[in-house]
């Protein structure tokens, strides 16, 4: 058989002290940072515009589109323009833009929530061909399948209606406009490039392809995806991410406190404490954005993270058993060493499927993965250099107050014996 | 000869896994068109395209991956509380001047508070008893000097707005439903209190036509023309001497069908009481207009106890006007030229077809209770759904094939093993998501990788335990019964603590946040299945299989 490493023996114990000085200058970088430059929020938080357009080539200039949005009204001190790239695909003709709340938080404000994705679409008009736009044709990048059916069975460029009566030609006419739209998104990734191209669809009749140009255009720019969050929601979200995140925390640590003892439990609890602030750290140091799908990925790290600490508890527990007479800490040590290939492993190959996700999973899931991947190194990390030293020092705590009490006197001595005893027994039968 | 109990358990191993591709691939069809059960029938279930279309229709995709757009509305529940005071300040009118008390002044000044200013304060008792009873029990009721002040309780309140938010769902569901949405979703919002509701979209790419739907006011009012038109709003406050008396109001006309040079809003004043309301409406459909063109109108027609009431007064208004009042605008005041008996009526106005349909369809589901305004809005386009599920896929097939690549270097024959299990945990993570109706969203596929990991997890373990107790020098049967036993508890706390913190994300979080919770819950629980179960009958069959004792073992 393979084996990644022969026997392991390291002093994991011993070194404890490298480990903690490591966390906490970590720590204290993350909270300087979290302190001094603050987090990146996401709109989901923070509240504002996110939209992504699409363009048909590459994507104008910044300060093209800047002028574009300033023209229909828009503070554009305040937008932030980012183009979607694509670490293997390359350039994906793709653009972010993204205004934060408005001041006017207000009713007012409230109501009129899209206020700006309108202007920001209205803006897209300028990249278009400027005769299409003048002339008032549909552009089939933007339009909806709804109104397609409506434009084309008005419009009636195979003189279905008089031929067939307008029940059957708005039927006819919605099964075309389901197609060209269909082609349009699932094929042609949102944009039509040509109005030729149509006639790759096969359900449209060539007729109705000729007869398109003289009432439609195909737009350069389309409308991907577009989020609004409102202040109200924004700070809604905000306060159940963190009710979420600590709620799930206590039930963690309910369970492992049944499951085994409260020293473990807390032990585990403060392992994945310093994997979340650690991870929020390194988050605000680079400036990523935190969005309600990252909290999501803590709450996973968060199941993660114990999971490979409960793995080691669980063989503490069980050599406690076979080795009744043995130190603690030799145990403990052992342990994370006979768990070691597996630790290594499980983490190397769960990294693996993170890493994948990073790469391949595209914009959306990048916040997300990015959690995943930062938080499977401090995870493992943190189980082995930070749950067992927390977990042995509050042992070591219990056993010094009870040695206390044994120099009392020789009732209190004997009373503290028994108690020592039951405290060994509760480890060892469990 | 396979022992009874290894029989048992391949025999239920493979019956979940017919169960679950049954989930995941059916149902199947066994009669033809025709009605007849027959082969030929069965058999066309199992072609690709079938297969790929059934799949399709059982796994649910969220928004996030299929496209559609997702709003959270505000109720302005205030509007309704408001409603309820106005309406008793207008009854505290009336039944005061009924019993001849005299009143300087009733008025409202916020919601869900009434004063009554009388002339002296001789009448105050009664007064207070008189409108307290007529109130109801949801009013409290003191006095300052010679004011009565009416206050309502905030049980009351809260029952008001609760009620107003599960009409405003729904007169939105009615409206939505028309609209020809397929599957939307619409439910209540945030915390108690919040008055929010969500509403889901699937599909729709252009949710401005959706909201203007909702948002539509549509109050039908009939009301009898006092006066007019006036060209302007002065002008007709002219005409009644000043100041508006409180039974009569002005309203702006924007008719359709004016004399040449006409200014475009015109002014009419009209009796404030209605004679009609939209409560009294039936039906309200868009019809072509009998001037002919492209313009429609809305023909409406009458609940009983309306049309008797609109038969009287028309009857008895006959050569007056009658305005049609929507939303405090008069859409066309015509001539009552006889009494209309038959309860049907009709709203003339510069309506397009898209506009008369969707006003009709305003007036068929009736008013809003209240105003709404949205919080949230997300859209994803369709194109951006389908760009996120091939990468989403990539991403875990991608993240899979790594896997099983390397468990097969690394464990060898007892690699497939873990293949087996990792498959059949994806297959069943998906048949459980159908069970429970779970939606597959973006961070769902996320789950799903994540699951691997775990699954992953599992097996390492058993197989790390397994090779310990072979180093150990236990012969592989005994070493196999060990692993399992021995890695179990691990397994099993370290994949129900992570259900738990999964359930903490079911229960509190939204959209696709839920959608990675159900699934990686669906896969833990599949996990223990496979990790404990299967990969355990698969090791028992492999060393049962040999008659002599095996020596060794591919791990």
């Amino acid at each position: 058989m393979y084996e990644l490493i022969k026997n392991p023996n390291v002093d994991w114990i011993g070194l404890k002290r490298y480990f903690i000085l490591f966390s906490v200058v970590l720590l204290a970088i993350g909270g300087a940072s979290a302190a001094w430059r603050g987090f990146s929020l996401g709109i989901d938080f923070s509240g504002g515009t996110l939209v992504n357009i699409k363009f048909k080539g590459t994507p104008p200039p910044e300060d093209q589109i800047r002028e574009a949005l300033g023209q229909q009204g828009i503070d554009i001190g305040k937008v932030i323009i980012q183009p979607i790239s694509d670490p293997l695909a390359g350039i994906r003709n793709e653009v972010l833009i993204r205004l934060p709340q408005r001041e006017a938080a207000g009713g007012a404000a409230e109501s009129e929530l899209d206020v700006e994705k309108r202007a920001i679409l209205a803006a897209l008009a300028r990249f278009n061909d400027p005769a299409a736009v003048a002339s008032r044709k549909i552009d089939l990048n933007t339009v909806s399948r709804d109104r397609l059916r409506e434009a084309l069975l008005q419009f009636d460029p195979l003189g279905l209606v008089a031929s067939s009566g307008r029940t059957a030609a708005d039927a006819e006419y919605g099964k075309y406009a389901a197609a060209i739209v269909t082609y349009r998104d699932q094929q042609k990734g949102g944009l039509i490039g040509d109005l030729s191209d149509l006639k790759a669809v096969a359900d449209l009749p060539p007729k109705l392809v000729d007869a398109l140009a003289e009432h439609f255009f195909a737009g350069n720019a389309a409308m991907i995806s577009a989020e609004i969050v409102g202040p109200q929601v924004g700070q809604q979200l905000r306060q159940r991410a963190i009710y979420v995140t600590l709620a799930s925390l206590v039930g963690v640590l309910i369970y492992i406190a049944f499951r085994f003892e409260w020293i473990y439990g807390v032990a585990a609890v403060v392992a994945v404490f310093h994997d979340v602030l650690v991870t929020l750290g390194i988050f605000s140091l680079l400036q990523e954005e935190i969005s309600l799908n990252v909290v999501a990925a803590l709450l996973t790290l968060i199941g993660y993270s114990v999971n490979d600490t409960i793995v080691i508890f669980d063989r503490v527990r069980e050599n406690l058993r076979l080795r009744r007479r043995e130190d603690l800490t030799k145990i403990v040590n052992d342990s994370i060493n006979q768990t070691l290939s597996r630790t290594i492993l499980t983490s190397g190959l769960t990294f693996l499927a993170v890493l994948a996700l990073y790469l391949f999973g595209g914009e959306v899931l990048r916040g997300f993965s990015l959690v995943l991947v930062i938080g499977i190194i401090v995870g493992s990390y943190s189980t082995l250099a930070i749950a067992s030293p927390v977990m042995l020092w509050w042992q070591a705590w219990r056993a010094r107050r009870a040695a206390r009490r044994r120099v009392v006197g020789p009732a209190a001595a004997a009373k503290a014996a028994t108690q020592k005893e039951k405290e060994r027994k509760v480890t060892v039968s469990r | 000869m396979m022992s009874r109990r290894l029989r048992n358990r391949l025999l239920l191993s493979a019956s979940v896994v017919v169960l679950s591709l049954y989930l995941l691939f059916g149902p199947f069809r066994v009669r033809d068109a025709s009605g007849q059960v027959s082969l030929r029938a069965v058999a066309s279930n199992f072609t690709l395209r079938q297969l790929k279309q059934n799949l399709a229709n059982n796994i649910k995709l969220g928004l996030d991956l299929k496209g559609g757009s997702h709003l959270i509305l505000q109720v302005q529940t205030d509007d309704a509380v408001r409603a309820v005071t106005d309406g008793n300040a207008e009854k505290a009118r009336a039944v005061l001047q009924e019993v001849k008390i005299k009143f300087k002044n009733v008025t409202a000044p916020a919601p869900g508070r009434i004063e009554v200013d009388l002339e002296d304060s001789a009448n105050i008792e009664e007064t207070k008893s008189r409108l307290t009873t007529d109130f109801g029990p949801g009013w409290t009721a003191r006095n300052e000097g010679t004011k009565v002040i009416f206050e309502m309780r905030d049980e009351e309140k809260a029952e008001i707005r609760e009620r107003a938010v599960e009409q405003a769902m729904h007169v939105i569901e009615t409206r939505i439903n028309a609209f020809g949405v397929a599957e939307p979703t619409i439910q209540r919002h945030g915390p108690p209190q919040s008055y929010q509701i969500l509403l889901q979209l699937p599909g729709v790419d252009d949710p401005e036509r959706v909201k203007n739907l909702i948002r539509a006011e549509s109050r039908l009012e009939l009301k009898l023309v006092d006066s007019g038109p006036y060209p302007t709003e002065e002008a007709a406050r002219q005409a009644l001497g000043g100041t508006v008396p409180p039974d009569k109001q002005i309203l702006p006309s924007r008719e359709r069908r004016r004399e040449p040079g006409a200014p475009a809003i015109q002014y009419y004043v009209v009796e404030k009481v209605s004679v009609i309301t939209g409560n009294d409406l039936r039906n309200a459909q868009a019809v072509p207009s009998q001037t002919g063109g492209s313009i429609y109108e809305i023909l409406f027609s009458l609940r009983p106890s309306g049309a008797e009431r609109f038969g009287t007064v028309t009857s008895a208004n006959v050569g007056k006007n009658l305005a049609i009042v929507l939303n405090d605008e008069i859409k066309s005041a015509p001539v009552i030229k006889e009494a209309i008996t038959g309860g049907e009526g009709r709203i003339e106005g510069d309506f397009t077809k898209e506009e008369a349909e969707d006003l009709a369809l305003t007036l068929r589901s009736g008013a809003l209770p209240a105003r709404v305004t949205y919080l949230e809005e997300r859209t994803v386009g369709p194109s951006l759904g389908a760009d996120s599920i091939r990468q989403g896929f990539a991403a875990s097939i991608g993240g899979l094939a790594a896997i099983v690549l390397f468990m097969l270097f690394y464990y060898r024959l007892s690699g497939i093993n873990a293949v087996i299990c990792l498959i059949l945990n994806l297959l069943l993570l998906l048949a459980a998501m159908r069970v429970f109706g779970a939606v597959l969203t973006l961070p769902g596929i996320a789950g799903v990788a994540l699951t691997i990991g775990m699954a992953v997890d599992a097996n390492v373990l058993i197989f790390e335990r397994i090779r310990e107790e072979l180093r150990a020098g236990k012969v592989p049967a005994s070493a196999v019964a060990l692993g399992f036993e021995r890695a179990f508890t691990a397994i099993f706390d370290s994949n129900l603590t992570t259900i738990i913190a999964a359930l903490f994300l079911f229960v509190f979080g939204t959209g696709p946040i839920r959608g990675f919770a159900v699934t990686l819950t669906a896969g833990l629980v599949a996990n223990l299945f496979t990790a404990v179960f299967v990969s355990r009958t698969l090791f028992l069959w492999v060393l049962e299989r040999r008659t002599e004792r095996m020596e060794t073992l591919s791990i």
